[in-house]
């Protein structure tokens, strides 16, 4: 029995931070929800004083609260004030949440999959700049446009600190505004069932400092904060280095240890995409800026050596029906050189 | 006499080191600290632990009934500071070992080493 809490724990806590608002969408949201909730509370006392009233209250009480003046008031009155209120601070804060797209927020394109989601960031005129795989990268402070769609079934997308659900559908781009106003992580899980391992579809989003975002986009690293470092001991063995793209031998055995070869001599780039190698394959989540994630097999493990290595090895006890066989039938020696060497692709 | 009492205390609390870290008796802080750092390094993306639930890899070998295992990577003595070293940095611990270097300090290593030590499946 998997427990979401087991699988999130690491990046949310659980349950999720519903009522820790890290942007103006969430915040408007958490206020109206908190109000509702001393509404209701103030409405059933009200409710359980008159009934006290009219059964254990003195009989001067009993008329009154009997009488047509007190059911104008407390039976219309009061309920149409109250509801009347509510509907329009709800529909005006519906209204502000899909406020109008001037064109010149950053937009990052993210279009779910069977269990995984594949962000692509735009530039102005639409061309994808950089293309990343569960994890979704902010500037802190400006408003962000997410068009949100789907390659198979119906997802939705829900960081819970940043803005409500979204809903998405395949053959159709939702968009949605997000905003994140302090830098940190926030986690952000599939809110759709779609199927099979559903509840270990997550990723984390990462708010940076208006800088650090920039030069992040432009292929720089950029610390995302303090919390749970997954640093290895040690330097790294130079199998773990990038051979410059064209360089790499596609031959196995003239190199037992060149990573990128046995990435492709073992079929792996049939579905993974690495940029700058023959490495082509759609059909799985693009693993050029692998070794910068934080998590793997979308948002539910750290990203280090051992657990990329227990990924590669059995992706399927870990995640039960995701779509990346077990490679059991690959020496554990190749499966180390692959790690180490998508470990260093930042 | 009181002062000859205090320097032979003083003298028997110098005088005896403290006994080398047992893996029978692991210190009961230690172990919870290395379970936490076992669930937040994600050692279970390939060994399965008795008590935890999620991840339970099979990539490496199952961790279940580590109380009855030998050898530790069925060579080195199954002593703490072995254990340490190796979930650290199982490739030099143990050449050849599949097992990869885990992003653990030597002090975070050692209460995971606690925390192993402290399992009992029965």
């Amino acid at each position: 029995m998997i427990d979401a809490a087991d699988a999130f724990d690491v990046w949310w806590g659980w349950p999720p931070p519903v009522l820790d608002p890290a942007g103006p969408y969430a915040h408007s949201v958490t206020v109206l929800a908190w109000a509702l909730f001393a509404l209701g509370v103030i409405v059933t006392a009200i409710v359980a004083l008159a009934v006290f009233v009219a059964v254990a209250g003195p009989p001067r009480w009993k008329a009154r609260l009997g009488g047509e003046k007190a059911i104008l008031i407390l039976g219309v009155g009061f309920p149409a004030v109250v509801l009347t209120g509510l509907l329009v601070w709800g529909l005006t804060l519906t209204a502000s949440l899909t406020d109008p797209i001037t064109g010149r927020e950053p937009r990052i394109r993210v279009t779910a999959h069977m269990w995984w989601w594949d962000v692509e960031y735009l530039d102005a005129a639409g061309r994808v700049v950089r293309r990343d795989a569960n994890e979704l990268h902010l500037p802190v402070g400006r408003p962000v446009v997410l068009e949100l769609g789907s390659a198979d079934v119906i997802h939705s997308f829900w960081v819970p600190n940043l803005s409500g659900k979204e809903d998405m559908i395949p053959g159709r781009t939702n968009l949605l505004k997000v905003q994140a106003d302090r830098p940190g992580r926030f986690g952000g899980i599939c809110a759709e069932y779609c199927g099979g391992p559903h509840a270990l579809m997550g990723y984390v989003t990462v708010a940076h400092l208006p800088a650090d975002y920039d030069r992040w986009l432009a292929g720089g690293n950029v610390s995302s904060g303090p919390a749970n470092p997954q640093h290895v001991p040690g330097a790294m063995p130079a199998s773990a280095r990038r051979t410059p793209a064209g360089q790499g031998t596609a031959d196995p055995k003239a190199a037992p240890q060149d990573g990128e070869a046995l990435f492709v001599a073992h079929g792996c780039a049939a579905c993974h995409r690495v940029a700058g190698t023959q490495a082509n394959g759609l059909a799985g989540p693009d693993l050029t800026h692998v070794g910068s994630r934080l998590t793997l097999g979308a948002g539910i493990l750290p990203n280090n050596r051992g657990t990329l290595q227990g990924w590669i090895t059995d992706a399927q006890a870990l995640k039960p029906g995701n779509r990346m066989p077990a490679y059991g039938n690959i020496p554990a020696a190749d499966i180390a050189a692959i790690a180490l060497w998508l470990e260093a692709q930042e | 006499m009181l002062a000859i009492a205090m320097a032979m205390a003083a003298a028997l609390t110098t005088a005896c080191k403290p006994p080398p870290p047992s893996r029978h008796d692991p210190d009961a802080a230690a172990v919870a600290r290395g379970r936490e750092l076992v669930r937040q390094t994600g050692c279970g993306a390939c060994h399965a632990f008795p008590d935890i639930a999620w991840p339970q890899g099979r990539a490496g070998p199952s961790l279940v009934t580590f109380d009855e295992h030998g050898p530790i990577a069925g060579v080195l003595p199954n002593t703490p500071a072995n254990l340490a070293a190796f979930v650290r940095d199982a490739p030099v611990a143990k050449p050849g070992s599949p097992m990869p270097a885990m992003p653990l300090s030597p002090r975070e290593a050692s209460d995971v080493a606690a925390y192993l030590h402290g399992l009992a499946d029965d």
